[in-house]
């Protein structure tokens, strides 16, 4: 192989999403060197697409407390988040949400001036009761667009150094002590690679939402931070949480923010019932995701569906009236409207259930640093490697994630990650350590195979079958005959993958490629997610099994850790100690 | 339906050509990325951007029928039989519909888009009206798509000093904020012949643009805002 052109850099940022640019920002205000690497350029990252809001209680309009906050997100979990992890988050949630607000963000307000706040699903008062809080700090239904250009906007402030269309490829690791030492990756205008060298190397990479057929989640979401873990040897974690919003356009799966039922819209089946009265007496429509799901699948599974194959429910909403909606919901108007063929202001939106977020991904502890297993412990860091947003595992979101806890996530974890990097760069000795031998051959050994091959099976065809098995075998109700049906085909499909052809040769710009680079990461994250689902015996958040429909605390209440190698699982211990306050014990989850 | 699609690999062509594609349309085809997409999954050499294919992340602004829009919110049904794609006018193509929009977001970074608030912030939110945020309404909604600077004929003759419609409307942006504390400077920048007063409101840029803003009204305030200034 040929040797790479490195380029030094203090510290790596893998994803210009809100994780990503919210870390460098932090490093370039430390006056760091960093490089952010993105796909897409910045303000295109998933981020953008967030709706209802971001969580923080900040009480504008309604009492509110971080501990309210924490006992919610807990339960939301299902008691499988680390609850140091949670209180940490909740207890800087004011911190970030009004840092945003001093850069410039655009929120919402309320007449006293302050940011506005908007009710959403599991984010109760005092403790679960039925007073829902007001929580969501909002701006209309483009919360995510207004922070993602936000962060945008302070890192050209700051002077951070993009590499804009550059796609990573693979993590490089000291051989000697497993230390992460930066990454490869390719720059798509010119197809040339080259190495990061770096002295703490974030993942920042998001989702992996693509591995289903019916997705909220943007092309880009194949998982790339996750295969590069994968194949680094580096476990994946609970993959099997996957959630599923309630509210995606029926057809097109685009997202229809849980912000409607917020501001007071609600679910209706094919009798006009408000048939979440039945599921969730106190919350209603505002329960956790993963419960209005499995309701919203129930109730077209037992007839009463809409629409002429009774396959979709209805979001009312025109009882909001038009200044509402205009005010409050413009975007999902402006969707429902194109996707829908629907008014919202006259008519309901047809929605189901659509994958929209991985609770799972690489392990890491709430200061960004991914851990892993060895020797005796289950959580050892690894060197020089950082994980933060939704390609990170912290674990705060357990078996389930709580509505406007993912913008959260990102900015908190975001920044934590930042300062942590900071801190480590400043801690090691001024020279970066020298590259291993043969760094960079395995991502050239993957594109030299690409360029080589002259036939095989096109890259659409193998996605389309990837997506297909995970939507049938892996969804909303999981079975356990289609789970190791599930599992088998997966293992068929990652096979295929590894011999798929591209047409494409050019070096310029080859969209064919990529595609193909992000269908073999991809494929480790359905892998993991389909492995994970089969080996777990009970139903805890978004995993619901016919089989065992029931939590089990005493053998299941752990995290799952998944390998690529020989899909190898492993489990670890649930961090059930906050840091400062008491446990919340794990009781029966009704909302 | 029929795509004619403009190609271009600097790699491997002479001059860049418009090539047929037939694309067999499913009902669950609704818009033109799907269409394009299809078409790329019978010549997966096709290069375009795209992403959230819900026009929110403006990724896949393209030329259609001549007119610029995204590909995703771009109805088929609204389409004719024969649609010609080619990439945005006025930018140097990197390869088929993918344009280097370098020169576009030079100009976005030069307009200083972030919020200057010199004096410390408080503890809790800088305080804001409802009013006050009302005036950001059609301003911050802007993705960057670059439909409108690329319809404009200013731009298009002077794209390195002529700030152009999407740079134009994230300055209204910032000077329309109530928390911003910047506008005479940045109003002291656009006052040039050329970074603000290229704009002869020919208005193609409301006219493309695909999230129904309006920055030649914005364009129209700041040139208030410098009038008003002087007497």
């Amino acid at each position: 192989m040929s040797a790479l052109p490195v380029r030094r850099f203090d510290a790596v940022v893998v994803g210009a999403g809100g994780s990503g640019m919210r870390a460098a920002l932090e490093l370039a205000r430390a006056d760091l060197k960093v490089a952010v690497l993105t796909k897409v350029f910045p303000t295109r990252s998933h981020t953008v697409a967030a709706q209802g809001g971001v969580a923080a209680p900040l009480a504008n309009s309604a009492e509110d407390n971080w501990h309210w906050h924490m006992y919610d997100t807990v339960k939301g979990s299902d008691y499988l988040g680390d609850q140091d992890a949670i209180e940490y988050m909740c207890r800087r949630a004011n911190e970030v949400v009004i840092e945003l607000e001093h850069m410039g963000m655009p929120f919402d307000r309320l007449e006293s001036g302050r940011i506005y706040q908007r009710p959403f699903g599991g984010h109760t008062q005092n403790y679960g009761s039925a007073k829902m809080a007001m929580r969501a700090c909002a701006v209309a239904d483009r919360t995510g667009h207004a922070m993602l250009h936000t962060l945008y906007q302070q890192n050209v402030r700051a002077n951070t150094q993009f590499f804009v269309e550059w796609m990573a490829l693979d993590l490089i690791r000291d051989p000697q002590d497993g230390a992460v030492l930066g990454v490869a990756a390719l720059e798509m205008e010119s197809g040339a690679v080259s190495i990061f060298l770096a002295k703490a190397t974030l993942l920042a990479t998001g989702g992996s939402g693509r591995m289903f057929h019916s997705s909220t989640n943007a092309f880009i979401n194949t998982g790339d931070g996750l295969g590069m873990a994968a194949r680094a040897g580096i476990p994946l974690q609970d993959m099997e949480f996957y959630q599923f919003h309630p509210t995606g356009v029926y057809g097109a799966g685009v997202l229809i923010t849980e912000g409607v039922r917020g501001e007071g819209g609600y679910l209706l089946n094919k009798d006009g019932e408000r048939f979440m009265e039945r599921y969730a007496p106190n919350a209603k429509d505002l329960a956790s995701r993963d419960v209005v799901s499995r309701a919203m699948t129930t109730e077209i599974k037992e007839g009463r569906g809409c629409g002429p194959d009774a396959d979709h429910v209805l979001l009312k909403l025109d009882h909001l009236g038009p200044e509402v909606i205009n005010q409050r919901l413009p975007g999902i108007r402006e969707i429902s409207i194109k996707f829908a063929n629907a008014d919202p202001v006259r008519e309901a939106i047809p929605v189901v259930p659509t994958a929209h977020y991985q609770m799972g991904g690489i392990p890491a502890n709430y200061l960004g640093q991914v851990v892993a297993p060895e020797g005796a412990s289950p959580e050892a860091i690894v060197p020089g490697l950082y994980a933060a947003g939704e390609c990170s595992c912290v674990s705060v979101h357990g078996g389930n994630r709580l509505g406007c806890n993912s913008l959260l996530d990102l900015l908190v974890f975001g920044k934590s990650s930042g300062e942590q990097m900071a801190k480590d760069i400043r801690a090691l000795p001024r020279p970066h350590r020298s590259l291993p031998q043969g760094a960079g051959d395995a991502s050239q050994a993957r594109l030299a195979r690409l360029d080589a091959a002259v036939s095989g099976e096109r890259v659409a065809e193998v996605a389309a079958d990837l997506r297909r098995t995970m939507q049938a075998h892996c969804g909303v109700f999981r079975f356990p005959d289609m789970l190791a049906a599930g599992v088998a085909k997966m293992q068929a499909i990652a096979a295929r993958a590894g011999r798929v052809c591209i047409a494409d040769k050019s070096k310029v710009f080859n969209t064919a490629r990529i595609e193909a680079l992000e269908l073999e990461n991809l494929v480790e994250a359905a892998l993991a997610t389909v492995v994970s689902a089969e080996a777990r015996r009970e139903s805890r958040g978004a995993q619901s099994r016919a089989d065992f429909p029931e939590r089990d605390d005493a053998n299941w209440m752990k995290h799952t850790l998944w390998y690529k190698e020989a899909s190898r699982l492993e489990y670890k211990p649930v961090h059930l100690k906050p840091m400062t306050v008491e446990s919340f014990a794990p009781k029966a989850r009704t909302y | 339906m029929k795509l004619s699609i403009y190609r271009y690999d600097p790699d491997q062509d002479a001059k860049p050509a418009l090539r047929d594609y037939e694309v067999q349309l499913e009902h669950s085809d609704r818009m033109l990325l799907d269409a394009l997409i299809k078409a790329k999954a019978q010549d997966d050499s096709i290069a375009f951007r795209r992403s959230c294919r819900e026009g929110v992340c403006g990724s896949d602004a393209i030329n259609i029928n001549g007119k610029n829009g995204l590909a995703c919110i771009t109805r088929i049904a609204d389409l004719p039989e024969h649609v010609t794609l080619r990439p945005l006018p006025g930018l140097p193509v990197i390869r088929d519909l993918i344009v280097d929009m370098t020169q576009f977001f030079k100009q976005y970074h030069s307009i200083q888009p972030y919020l200057v608030n010199p004096e410390a912030p408080p503890e809790r939110e800088r305080l804001q009206s409802p009013r006050e945020r009302e005036a950001l309404d059609g301003l911050y909604e802007c993705i960057l798509c670059a439909c409108c600077s690329t319809s404009c004929p200013s731009f298009w003759w002077n794209p390195d000093k002529f700030v152009g419609p999407a740079g134009l409307l994230q300055a209204y942006r910032f000077i329309a904020d109530s928390r911003d504390q910047a506008t005479s400077a940045r109003l002291d920048d656009l006052e040039d012949p050329y970074r603000l007063f290229r704009c002869h409101s020919i208005m193609n840029c409301v006219d493309a643009c695909p999230k129904g803003l309006n920055p030649t009204r914005a364009i129209g305030k700041i040139k208030e805002m410098m009038v008003k200034r002087t007497v």
